[in-house]
């Protein structure tokens, strides 16, 4: 089976560590894991304010690039979902773009869709000794329908402590330019989730996007909460010998 | 406060001063996650509410494919019933023809049953220009009457009022509307309610003309429905000798089989509850029962140009049960009147910019109004897809003049995106200035940086990253 990784504009730029989460995690099972070069960015940043030209030709060059591969591995909920659920919308029926969409998005894959409906494996063999909450991302619970699948992987990971979190299905407010667009709003929303996450007396804060992982993190270390935030790769990464804290 | 929503702040705005107001906040919260949570409740124990989620679009779809079809044979039905059917382009014709009607009843009293269609056409205010006093008999709409407020929400209009509030509005404003607040008037919700009984009673029966709108408009038969909670409405319906009803001309349905999808959906949405207290239906006049003189006015006031758009005109489905409301977090935190319309929250932010168009500041930054976390879509019972309606609604505001700096920055970031190669170099250059950046931004970068801190830029992407350990690999 060939996967190649689509990591994601904002990964590739502010959080490689987790590309190399990714794939430390995916060569210890023993898979192999291909970087088509090509690949840049899914486009949905310009989409979603309405650029829709700009996102057409980014879902031209990713669905070019990724044509071949038999999964695509994107460790970004909101980006998976873009191509998933949004690429389809982009081409007109019947055209060149939306028959290549229609082939290449059910390969699109999340990190935990790909270990436990095609790896077959909820166990990943992972240490982290540490009491973490999940933040299930909207476009991970309600785009991508992710279920409890990233809490089945995080309660196998050895040493975890998984506590739950208040509220955990409402938005953070991260939102794409909705952050800045409307930034009092976006501030509110992610100083309630800041203060959940807290409350929980966990010292990590896990999801799968970490663009929502910026907003979230970048909130509870102005409020100086303590509470860190790991994409979930990193976690299921995360080994005695090479730890992630 | 102004009791019109003209010359709003633009949404980011309104919200901004609304995040500010604790007390706001906390009756929003309060309010909005209870009845969430009786939705919630109501909905799950329904074990084919998916089919008839489906089956409440698939209605509505119907019916907006052969709009004309259906309305002229309810402009039929109504006149063989005996009513008489009015047809309003806009919101002026609309008050136009409501305001002869009642002049020529030679009353200037009128009660009103709760209705969003004469609030989108400001039709008080037209009554009140012409010297005709409205009556609003919904206990929220009667608040935000007696307060000279707006509302903010479709369903619970007062939702932005406590009862201590509620209570101060009644001691000192119903004396001039009528009959006054007893002496001593307490903030017990029961005490606040008899009040507001004793008060409207007289209203009740001494006036002569009574206007409503409808939840739907039964094609075959000609029937109107309205579905209410307090019995306010069953009053103005029964009473009076001339009734006015203003609908939108998507509120009709085909059959009255179509109502057995509509009442199961709408009151589990909007309440949470399983039935709602009163129904009431009528089909033209009845001699001896009811009122002696019914019209139909027909709105149209934008929904035409919606019915167009082959995306949007899903918001036309909206049977204003304001799930998508309740549910939402950007409402929750901004509160309704930032939204300056009487359709607040995430279906105001799609219908109110199509109704209205998108040239005014405050109605281009409403599609803008949300974190597009797809909550809403999830709970709206007849399953409009708000996140893909608001999308295309941004590509509208975007074609539109302005957004001169966002435009540049978009093009700019195409033009990286377009070529890996251009990536890797803003990508460098990004990583040997990630000393330079300061933990507060200037400019626009400050929307973000007020309130969190940035992530460190890496030293090195991981495309660069990549790239080296696998030329290493082929060395060795």
């Amino acid at each position: 089976m060939r996967i190649a990784l689509f990591i994601t504009c904002v990964n590739d730029t502010l959080f490689p560590r987790t590309g190399r989460a990714v794939l430390r995690l995916l060569e210890r099972l023993g898979h192999e894991v291909e970087f088509p070069q090509a690949q840049t960015c899914c486009g949905q940043m310009h989409y979603n304010t309405g650029y829709r030209r700009d996102a057409q030709k980014l879902a031209v060059r990713f669905v070019e690039t990724f044509a071949d591969y038999d999964a695509v591995l994107v460790p970004s909920g909101s980006c998976a979902g873009m191509v998933r659920d949004n690429y389809p919308r982009l081409g007109e029926p019947g055209s060149r773009l939306r028959r290549e969409v229609e082939r290449v998005a059910p390969k699109v894959l999340d990190l935990s869709e790909l270990l436990v409906d095609v790896l077959g494996v909820t166990d990943v063999g992972a240490y982290f000794p540490h009491r973490v909450t999940y933040h299930p991302t909207c476009h991970g619970l309600r785009l991508l329908r992710l279920g409890d699948r990233p809490e089945r992987l995080l309660r196998a990971v050895r040493g975890l402590e998984l506590v739950e979190l208040d509220g955990a299905t409402e938005c953070c407010g991260f939102g794409g330019t909705f952050a800045v667009k409307n930034a009092a709003v976006s501030a509110a929303m992610g100083s309630d989730k800041a203060r959940h996450a807290a409350d929980t007396g966990a010292e990590v804060l896990c999801a799968v996007d970490n663009s929502c992982l910026m907003h979230i993190g970048g909130t509870l270390s102005r409020q100086r909460t303590g509470v860190r935030v790991l994409h979930l790769a990193e976690i299921l990464a995360s080994t005695e010998e090479e730890p992630a804290l | 406060m102004s009791t019109t929503f003209v010359g709003m702040p633009a949404f980011p705005d309104a919200a901004r001063a609304a995040t500010g107001n604790a007390q706001l906040r906390h009756n929003l919260r309060k309010a909005t996650h209870t009845i969430r949570d009786k939705r919630a409740a109501v909905v799950d124990e329904l074990d084919d509410w998916a089919r008839l989620r489906a089956a409440g679009a698939a209605i509505k779809d119907r019916v907006l494919r052969h709009l004309d079809v259906y309305l002229e044979r309810l402009e039929a039905s109504v006149t063989a019933a005996g009513g008489t059917v009015h047809w309003a382009a806009d919101a002026a014709e609309a008050n136009r023809i409501v305001t002869d009607l009642v002049r020529a009843t030679g009353h200037d009293e009128v009660v009103k049953v709760k209705s969003m269609a004469t609030q989108e056409i400001g039709l008080n205010e037209a009554l009140g220009e012409a010297g005709i006093t409205a009556y609003e008999t919904d206990l929220a709409e009667l608040i935000v009457q007696l307060g000279d407020d707006t509302p903010s929400h479709i369903l619970v209009p007062a939702i932005h009022r406590n009862r201590s509030e509620i209570r101060e509005i009644f001691r000192t404003r119903m004396a001039e509307w009528g009959v006054p607040a007893p002496e001593g008037l307490t903030d017990d919700p029961r005490a606040l309610a008899e009040a507001a009984r004793v008060h409207l009673r007289e209203k009740f029966l001494s006036t002569k003309v009574a206007i409503s709108g409808a939840n739907f408009a039964v094609a075959d038969t000609g029937t109107l429905v309205v579905l209410e909670s307090e019995g306010n409405g069953r009053m103005c319906l029964t009473l009076p000798d001339t009734l006015i009803s203003v609908v939108g001309i998507e509120k009709v349905v085909p059959t009255w089989s179509d109502l057995e999808v509509f009442l199961q959906l709408l009151p589990r949405s909007s309440t949470g509850e399983r039935m709602n207290p009163y129904t009431s239906t009528w089909t033209g006049v009845t001699p001896g029962d009811g009122p002696r003189e019914f019209h139909l006015v027909l709105l149209d006031n934008g929904r035409s140009a919606t019915l167009a758009d082959t995306v949007g005109r899903q918001a036309l489905r909206c049977i204003r049960c304001s799930a998508c409301l309740n549910i939402c977090p950007v409402y929750e935190r901004a509160g309704g009147h930032a939204y300056g319309s009487v359709y607040p929250g995430p279906i105001g932010a799609i219908l109110t910019p199509q109704l209205r168009g998108v040239t005014s500041e405050l109605d281009a930054s409403l599609p803008y109004a949300s974190s597009l976390c797809g909550a809403c879509y999830e709970v709206c019972p007849v399953a409009i897809d708000i996140p893909e309606v608001l999308v295309h609604l941004r590509e509208r505001v975007v074609e539109g003049k302005g957004h001169r700096a966002e435009k540049a920055a978009m093009a700019a970031a195409g033009w990286v995106f377009g070529d890996d190669r251009r990536l890797a170099l803003a990508q460098r250059a990004a990583g040997a200035a990630r000393g330079l950046v300061p933990r507060h931004l200037p400019g626009p970068g400050a929307a973000w940086t007020d309130t969190r801190d940035i992530p460190d830029i890496p030293p090195e992407s991981f495309r660069d990253w990549w790239r080296k350990r696998h030329t290493k690999e082929g060395e060795q």
